[in-house]
């Protein structure tokens, strides 16, 4: 078990490097978010609906963009002169490279929303103060779910003929329950309601981690062995 | 020429039960008309569930054994499953407008969690469609057809905490079905054809795979 995660660890590392050198996909997800929450802002009407109300579903609409595009980059960059066949003859097992992978675009996702997080409470002047912590606990659970699902079809999209028109595709219906797991709890909490209104909303969110986390790590190994 | 028998007898026993649900079954007290549709809406959805179970357990065990036969059934499977869904997703807004008032609900369990799995095995399709190499396409659309049945429960559960206005089920409930004699013979009927369709659709399907399949081998080999 150490091992696997050891090895998931080194091949998270090596995908941020190439991130951290590159930022070809961070910076364009940071602007696509910043773009969004403008664009959203400007397609409702503001006397007719209050911020409040707008920026929970805004937010978590972003998130799931935004993060679809990391994800087709985490093995998109794996196509170029077939780098994932060196990673798949590298002496680690499959559920290491998934979880690698996975741990890449958790931080990835994360490192957009610590910018877009923000950027929504300047733009929408947002009452967040006490709601801070269960709002980022939040945004962990949903990032989790988000991931493990998103990164089990990035590999397979890339190997399509659609590749990243596929990707979206299939990841958005199982994106669902978490957007909206996420979005009815961010407005419990900034509309001033006590957290356990909206712990339903978190055992879901919960539940969708665990059980797509086994699945998608289980499932991996399947989409390469030949 | 050759009588093809299941879809014949599948075909007459459709037409028979709708003559049945038309001309020979009660009206409802209080939906009069409209409730006529429950007799095909009903058994397309009980298809279209048969259908997508069939595609997952097919998938799951086609992992295990890799017989390219299972491949093809699930991918029968899934396609006749995606027309049911879209028969129950057109029925359902027709019977809603008079009834509910509205087309479509977003507060009902049963009426999103049929578009998520129209959604998802309509991608199924896509998948499918993207993919050159066949033991490729076998896995991947095998992975989707499991994750699918895995996501549906968590569709069901977060639509449902919005609440429900979907007419309760009547006919599965613990007490006493509280369907007429006549209505509920109707719909029983419309059930047992529905799912004689469903395997008359699917062996055709699978047969036109079967054909495909080998054409395509005969053109590899050829070459």
């Amino acid at each position: 078990m150490a091992d696997v995660l050891f090895a998931a660890w080194v091949i998270a590392r090596k995908d941020l490097a190439i991130e951290f050198r590159t930022r070809s996909a961070f910076f364009s997800a940071v602007i696509f978010a910043l773009l969004g929450l403008v664009i959203f802002y400007f397609a409702w009407d503001p006397t007719a609906v209050t911020v409040n109300d707008l920026a929970p579903g805004v937010l978590w609409v972003i998130f799931t963009f935004s993060g679809l595009l990391g994800l087709h980059r985490s093995f998109g960059v794996e196509t170029e002169d077939h780098a994932i066949d060196g990673l798949l003859a590298s002496p680690v097992s499959r559920e290491s490279i998934f979880l690698g992978k996975a741990i890449a675009n958790l931080i990835f996702v994360a490192a957009v929303q610590l910018i877009a997080i923000p950027a929504l409470v300047v733009f929408y002047n947002l009452p967040l103060g006490n709601v801070a912590i269960p709002l980022i606990a939040i945004a962990f659970l949903a990032a989790v779910g988000l991931v493990a699902v998103g990164t089990l079809f990035s590999a397979m999209a890339v190997n399509t003929r659609l590749a990243e028109l596929l990707l979206p595709m299939l990841s958005l219906p199982f994106f669902v329950p978490i957007v909206i797991a996420a979005s009815q709890s961010t407005a419990k909490l900034l509309s001033g309601r006590p957290i356990v209104e909206a712990a339903a909303w978190i055992k879901l969110l919960i539940a969708f981690d665990i059980i797509f986390v086994a699945a998608c790590t289980v499932a991996y190994p399947f989409t390469v062995d030949d | 020429m050759k009588i093809s028998w299941l879809p014949t007898i599948a075909g007459a026993a459709v037409i028979a039960t709708v003559i049945r649900a038309a001309f020979f079954t009660p009206l409802e007290a209080k939906q009069g008309a409209a409730q006529k549709i429950f007799y095909l809406h009903v058994p397309a959805a009980w298809v279209a569930f048969l259908a997508f179970f069939l595609v997952a357990v097919s998938s799951g065990v086609y992992l295990w054994l890799r017989d390219s036969r299972l491949d093809r059934f699930a991918e029968s499977s899934a396609e006749v499953g995606v027309v049911f869904t879209t028969v129950v997703l057109i029925t359902g807004p027709l019977w809603a407008k008079p009834i509910w008032g509205t087309y479509w609900a977003w507060w009902d369990v049963r009426l999103v969690s049929t578009l998520f799995l129209w959604f998802i095995y309509v991608s199924y399709m896509v998948l499918r469609g993207a993919i050159e190499s066949p033991p490729l396409r076998a896995r991947y659309s095998a992975v989707l057809g499991i994750l699918g049945a895995f996501l549906i429960p968590f569709i069901h559960l977060s639509v449902y905490l919005f609440a429900t206005m979907h007419p309760m089920p009547i006919v599965g409930k613990p007490s006493k079905p509280s369907l007429p004699n006549e209505m509920l013979l109707t719909l029983m009927l419309s059930l047992a054809s529905f799912t004689l369709l469903y395997f008359a659709f699917l062996r055709a399907r699978y047969r036109y795979a079967v054909e495909r399949d080998a054409v395509a081998a005969a053109i590899d080999h050829d070459a």
